[in-house]
């Protein structure tokens, strides 16, 4: 290699790791994209991406960020019916004040939450209603809490809107909506069945206090919104063999359940509406993607495409799973997203148990190893250094059986199907 | 005599019901919020890379220790000394412990069976360290069963 081109390399990586550590200390709090965006910029402009390939990753990537708009803006919608609030309410009824009852509800709960509304809406809309449930029934909230934020990594592997980086994956795998949930509805429920018993372990103590039943009124079902939400997900299964495209089934859905708000406060719905659809957000994906492209033509991608499995055997998918767990870890799982899967998007099976690794993984340190020391850095600047004892020893007990686990039920699931 | 009762969610009735069966008066109601379970969730957030840093509300959790002590007030009556604490659970106890002749704490483990998994990681390094003498009492019924180790 030349020198011009190791310092091209060199300046790639450089770019790619100030845009993840801008995006997470984010000064004055100014968002992600303010870096990013003239990170893309700059590695276009000293050539190292050439533009013809920027639009190229751009378009390729525009039909997913629109998808991804448009699944979370049904989630805001969604609370606005009141979904996340009944939720809560329907937990803490369930649990008849047993904190072993609320944590079973809560599984299910944040299960069904991020695979039909993503990690996004797991994390930011329900944890609050969990949090509620906890304090009705007079429960530890820990044990809940954590059972919600790690569902949100490793139940967000079972269709393409759990998480963005399906969505991702999903469009470079070439699979349908229903080839890619019926291969990881076995996964998904072997990750969710294996978390639950780490949680029910590790949180033993506080686990075993004496329930408390507590008279909670119920709350009424937000029927209309709970239909519209089914119907959307018997409407991503139906679309393409209909030959429409699944951003038309999400879109339908936002105006369906946007309507009866838009009309009775039509401008307080379209703030909210732009601010759930995340813009910065959205054009931050796309910048990253192009910064990632300039990594991907330095050598760094020669070195990845050397240990990346070739076949969907056992080993290989083990491998490839915990390369990208380790990635998501190292870097972040979004950047990771866009370099593993390009290396194995010959293969359905390496696409899938990437995205377990690049889903699971990050419960270890959820925003990655990298990350999470400039965000401990930020908190304690602000004179609140965090406690990530537990998370981390949470991580550190959870992840591997888990991901392990949903690795094997993949292969099962993969041999079951004949896919090779 | 200077009590301190550290009440949790689940297990603090049992505290409260101790210190009014030995007439215990001069009590301090301590409660510590879980910064771990707030920090678990702002982790999650900062794991949701590029959303521009959702906001973590840490007000419940604030809101569910107050609501502790405020039901402690009035199992107890009177009007004890009540104290709502941050930080860390285990040093947070010690430190409100400083000066108290009593602490009273509610076992959190296993209730099935007496044994050695009758305490929880926290009750356990607050018992190994406590500044004063410590009164240990079961939620709800003293179970029957025991685990008793094989005979030397």
């Amino acid at each position: 290699m030349d020198a011009a081109s190791t310092g091209g390399a060199v300046l790639a990586a450089v770019v790619l790791l100030g845009v993840l550590a801008f995006a997470v200390v984010r000064p004055r709090g100014l968002p992600e994209v303010v870096a990013a965006l003239p990170a893309a910029l700059l590695v276009v402009g000293f050539g190292l991406v050439p533009v013809a390939a920027a639009v190229d990753e751009v378009a390729a990537l525009a039909p997913t960020i629109g998808f991804l708009a448009a699944i979370l803006v049904l989630a805001e919608l969604a609370r606005r019916h009141g979904v996340f609030a009944w939720a809560g309410n329907g937990m803490a009824r369930l649990s008849g004040g047993s904190p072993r009852r609320l944590l079973g509800a809560v599984f299910v709960v944040a299960a069904a939450t991020t695979a039909v509304l993503s990690l996004d809406a797991t994390v930011v809309l329900l944890t609050p209603a969990v949090l509620a449930a906890a304090a009705a029934v007079g429960a530890r909230a820990r044990p809940a809490v954590y059972a919600t934020t790690h569902l949100a990594n490793s139940a967000s592997t079972l269709l393409p809107v759990s998480n963005l980086t399906n969505l991702l994956a999903f469009a470079a795998s070439g699979l349908t909506f229903t080839a890619f949930a019926g291969l990881m509805a076995g996964p998904w429920l072997v990750a969710i069945a294996v978390e639950y018993v780490v949680l029910r372990l590790y949180f033993r103590s506080d686990l075993a206090t004496p329930a408390r039943p507590a008279p909670t009124q119920r709350r009424p079902a937000p029927v209309a919104a709970l239909v519209v939400l089914g119907a959307t997900l018997v409407g991503f299964a139906l679309a393409e063999p209909l030959g429409l495209p699944l951003v038309a089934v999400a879109a339908a859905a936002v105006v369906v359940l946007g309507a009866v708000p838009a009309v009775r406060s039509p401008r307080e719905t379209a703030s909210a509406v732009a601010r759930a659809a995340n813009l910065p957000f959205l054009v931050f994906v796309l910048a990253l993607g192009v910064v990632v492209v300039a990594v991907q033509r330095g050598p760094v991608q020669g070195w990845l495409a050397a240990i990346v499995p070739a076949r969907a055997d056992l080993v290989g998918l083990l491998i490839a799973a915990g390369i990208a767990a380790l990635a998501a870890n190292l870097l972040n799982n979004l950047p990771a997203t866009l370099m593993l899967v390009p290396l194995v998007a010959h293969s359905p099976g390496l696409v899938l148990a990437t995205v377990l690794g690049l889903n699971i993984g990050p419960n270890l340190t959820y925003v990655g190893s990298l990350a999470t020391l400039l965000w401990r850095q930020v908190l304690h600047g602000h004179g609140r250094p965090p406690s990530t004892a537990t998370f981390v020893r949470l991580g550190l007990v959870s992840v591997p059986p888990v991901l392990v686990a949903a690795v094997v039920a993949l292969w099962v699931a993969l041999r079951l199907g004949g896919w090779r | 005599m200077t009590t301190v009762l550290w009440l949790v969610e689940g297990s603090w009735e049992a505290c409260v019901d101790a210190a009014r069966r030995l007439g215990l008066r001069d009590v301090v109601l301590v409660h510590v919020v879980d910064e771990d379970a707030a920090a678990g969730w702002s982790g999650a957030a900062a794991g949701l890379f590029g959303r521009g840093a959702p906001r973590v509300d840490t007000a419940p959790f604030d809101e569910a220790g107050a609501a502790v002590l405020d039901a402690a007030v009035a199992r107890l009556g009177g009007a004890p000394e009540r104290r709502l604490l941050h930080g860390r659970v285990e040093p947070a106890v010690l430190d409100a412990c400083a000066g108290a002749d009593l602490l009273v704490c509610a076992r959190d483990g296993d209730r099935a069976r007496r044994g050695p998994h009758n305490l929880g990681r926290e009750t356990r390094y607050v018992l190994d360290h406590a500044p004063c003498d410590v009164l240990l009492v079961w939620p709800g019924a003293v179970p029957a069963g025991v685990d008793l180790p094989p005979a030397p």
